[in-house]
């Protein structure tokens, strides 16, 4: 099944392993031009006739979000898969386009340190990240979220060493999923370009005040060019607005204390705290959700249906794969087949209400987790569907596949194997093995 | 007074007032106190420099006497005084 | 025709492959196509054998899968046909397109592609003439244009004159569209 390229290729690729890893920039920013367009929704129409489409890679779209966003502050250090989006955002900055100060820290440790303490004297924040880099980051990580720093991070989705590997799973923000961060998961580059902006919103709405990882699936979005619709940069500085923080490190008339020794008797309040704003995130996203489609005229919400209503089996997947996983529910359902396929576009918080309505009529769900939990239990994405179904009167029986972990490419034919195994747990009316690995070599 | 509970204090643990722990007198920890015999004092004020709580007090560059509100009775003072005339003394609670 | 039009790109890295399949996709772009242009990233270093990808559609592209059959296959490096099956995937009605000083039927029999259509175009000699340097991605364009007319060559060209101006100057953007003419009439279809 997966022989699509020769042996010899192979072990070229084998070969090539072995050399120092780098990262190179080709020089291409987004060359503007504006085109004519059939599909604009019709209320816009009239006084939007053109948009401005413009060929990105996810990273530069990343990047271009930042450039209108112009925040006050980036504290940020390349790694791979990231690497472009530090690297333009420093070019913006050196070219004057944003007035953002640019701290170019020596670790990633620094680089959120930088963040947080930015954050608290009242700067929009920024930073951008991926795996080993995040994980250095970690401590830190935990501390944005709990002094309630709202810091928007673009997350390039990319494994976790050992052994070395540069390209794509979620082991990395997965990892982190506990850690009190929003997780926007984009399916594509012009959804890493909108949910950055939409995360600048979310982080700071005063019912929420958290920060907000937005994730791409590293290479394969990070660095895929595809034509991005880019808003006008006035009409993004109006949605996200000016941002003011009510108690600043700074303001020396009002002096007060961030980040203070907080013992056994109120610890868990603050922690109490936090649970409340997840909470408050699930009811309000949907507000600044509405006001994003709105201006931009879009549809976006916590989760995406496809093809769902009339479906009697269905897959869940995150990022790119659900794009993939599209074009195999579009070509099974010419064959007469009732499948469909659920994303979460958030993780954190998880939109468990949407999931489980969602996912109610199915007779059977596989669930596609790209990293993997070591619980043996199933990856962290199906372990939480799971449980949400738990208290759900009508719920589908559950399967899960771990895949494409450390860049191992899914193909729609992998897709079909699922949707296969999904069609015999339907009919069978019981799941042979909970956990499944696709595409891995036995 | 009852604690407040996680609707009623500030997010993130922030606190919006400065110098709050004035508020918290430290000086009931202390099981030993500082006393002063002046008569033997240098004012040389070593005291002052080490006292982690600044608990010296000092008026014209001359040693005054301790803030007892405060001073938890840890006898640095009496440690590194050069003429000996600090001693900690069991303390006596009023 | 399929509403989706995939394009293989077999190169060695540095010689440009992801550049021809990023050039192609944003001519197609500027027609108000959907695109795709992205390389298949190993440990890249010059000479590496790398493959990239051009997905142009009419209707948005959902998959985000690297491309297992292609309508089209460009060979950017001949030496790679020695190593690698580059007509892996490629249909019967698929188009093979190879930088090579071979002719048609010498590639056919290296290759053993016999249905579909071979195109064979000496860009390394070209860009050594004009631009002295073996960069064949941009004169592989122009041969795969005359195969396929994918997007009108000014597009191309336009496209090359926007990205290489300013960052390789004039006289090598007029190089790099004059190796473009020369391979689009030099190519020979079999």
């Amino acid at each position: 099944m997966r022989e699509r390229m020769p042996g010899k290729m192979h072990q070229d690729e084998t070969r090539c392993k072995a050399v120092i890893l780098t990262t190179h920039f080709n020089g291409w920013h987004g060359i503007y031009f504006k085109l004519n367009s059939n599909n604009m929704p019709t209320k816009t129409k009239q006084k939007e006739k053109t948009k401005n489409i413009v060929a990105l890679t996810g990273d530069q779209a990343a990047s271009e979000a930042m450039r209108q966003i112009d925040p006050d502050v980036v504290a940020a250090y390349p790694i791979t898969p990231q690497t472009e989006i530090v690297m333009n955002f420093s070019q913006f900055v050196d070219d004057g386009k944003v007035s953002t100060e640019m701290i170019h820290v020596e670790s990633e440790h620094s680089a959120m340190s930088a963040c947080v303490g930015s954050a608290v004297s009242g700067a929009r924040t920024m930073t951008a990240t991926s795996a080993n880099g995040l994980a250095l980051m970690w401590e830190i990580v935990y501390i944005a979220a709990s002094t309630r720093l709202p810091i928007v991070m673009p997350v390039v989705n990319r494994a976790l060493s050992a052994p070395i590997n540069i390209h794509c799973d979620h082991s990395d923000s997965m990892g982190a999923r506990d850690s009190g961060w929003i997780q926007i998961y984009c399916e594509n580059a012009q959804e890493v370009y909108e949910n950055v902006i939409v995360a600048v919103k979310v982080a700071e709405h005063k019912k929420i005040l958290l920060p907000v990882m937005v994730c791409q699936d590293g290479f394969i979005t990070s660095h895929g060019v595809e034509g991005i619709e880019i808003f006008p940069d006035d009409k993004v500085k109006k949605f996200i607005g000016e941002y003011k923080l009510e108690h600043t490190l700074i303001d020396v008339d009002n002096p007060v204390t961030y980040g203070p020794l907080d013992l056994q008797d109120f610890y868990f309040e603050h922690k109490r705290q936090q649970s409340e704003a997840m909470k408050n995130a699930i009811t309000t996203i949907p507000e600044v959700l509405a006001e994003f489609n709105r201006t931009f005229g879009k549809s976006h919400d916590l989760i995406e249906e496809y093809r769902l209503n009339d479906a009697q089996i269905g897959i869940v997947a995150l990022s790119s794969t659900v794009g993939t996983t599209k074009t195999v529910v579009d070509e099974l359902r010419k064959e007469g087949l009732k499948v469909g396929l659920l994303k979460p576009r958030f993780f954190r918080p998880f939109p468990k209400e949407r999931i489980t309505k969602a996912l109610a009529g199915l007779k059977a769900v596989a669930v596609l987790d790209r990293s993997e939990s070591f619980s043996n239990e199933g990856g962290p994405l199906f372990t939480e569907i799971k449980a949400a179904l738990y208290e759900s009167a009508k719920r589908p029986l559950v399967t899960n596949y771990i895949y494409g972990l450390g860049g191992r490419d899914i193909f729609p034919e992998d897709i079909k194997k699922v949707y296969k195994d999904l069609e015999d747990i339907k009919k069978n009316g019981k799941v042979g093995s909970l956990v499944n690995y696709l595409g891995v070599r036995d | 007074m009852a604690k407040k509970g996680w609707k009623d204090i500030p997010i993130g643990g922030l606190i919006e007032e400065a110098g709050t722990a004035k508020e918290y007198k430290t000086g009931s920890w202390r099981t030993f106190r500082p006393v002063i015999d002046k008569a033997k004092c240098i004012n040389c004020l070593q005291c002052w420099m080490h006292c982690p709580d600044s608990c010296i007090k000092v008026k014209d560059s001359k040693m005054e006497g301790f803030d007892y509100d405060y001073c938890k009775g840890c006898g640095i003072c009496a440690s590194v005084c050069p003429v000996k005339c600090i001693k900690m003394k069991p303390d006596v609670k009023q | 025709m399929k509403d989706l039009l995939e394009i293989r790109w077999h190169g060695r890295g540095g010689q440009g492959a992801k550049t021809a399949a990023q050039f192609l996709a944003e001519a197609a772009l500027e027609l108000g196509k959907y695109i795709q242009a992205f390389p298949e990233y190993g440990p890249e270093r010059a000479g590496a054998p790398i493959r990239s990808y051009t997905r142009i559609s009419d209707k948005p592209i959902n998959i985000h899968s690297p491309v297992t059959n292609p309508d089209v296959v460009a060979v950017v490096d001949p030496t790679l046909l020695d190593t690698i099956d580059v007509t892996n995937g490629l249909g019967d009605d698929g188009i093979l397109v190879v930088n090579t000083h071979e002719d048609v039927a010498a590639i056919r029999k290296k290759t053993n592609f016999k249905k579909g259509k071979v195109a064979v175009c000496n860009a390394t000699k070209i860009s050594l003439e004009i631009l002295k340097i073996p960069m064949p991605n941009t004169p592989m364009l122009g041969a795969l244009l005359k195969v396929r007319n994918i997007v009108p060559i000014e597009n191309l060209e336009n496209e090359v004159k926007k990205k290489f101006l300013k960052k390789i100057g004039q006289e090598k953007t007029d190089g790099n569209i004059k190796a473009i003419r020369r391979a689009h009439k030099e190519v020979k279809i079999g």
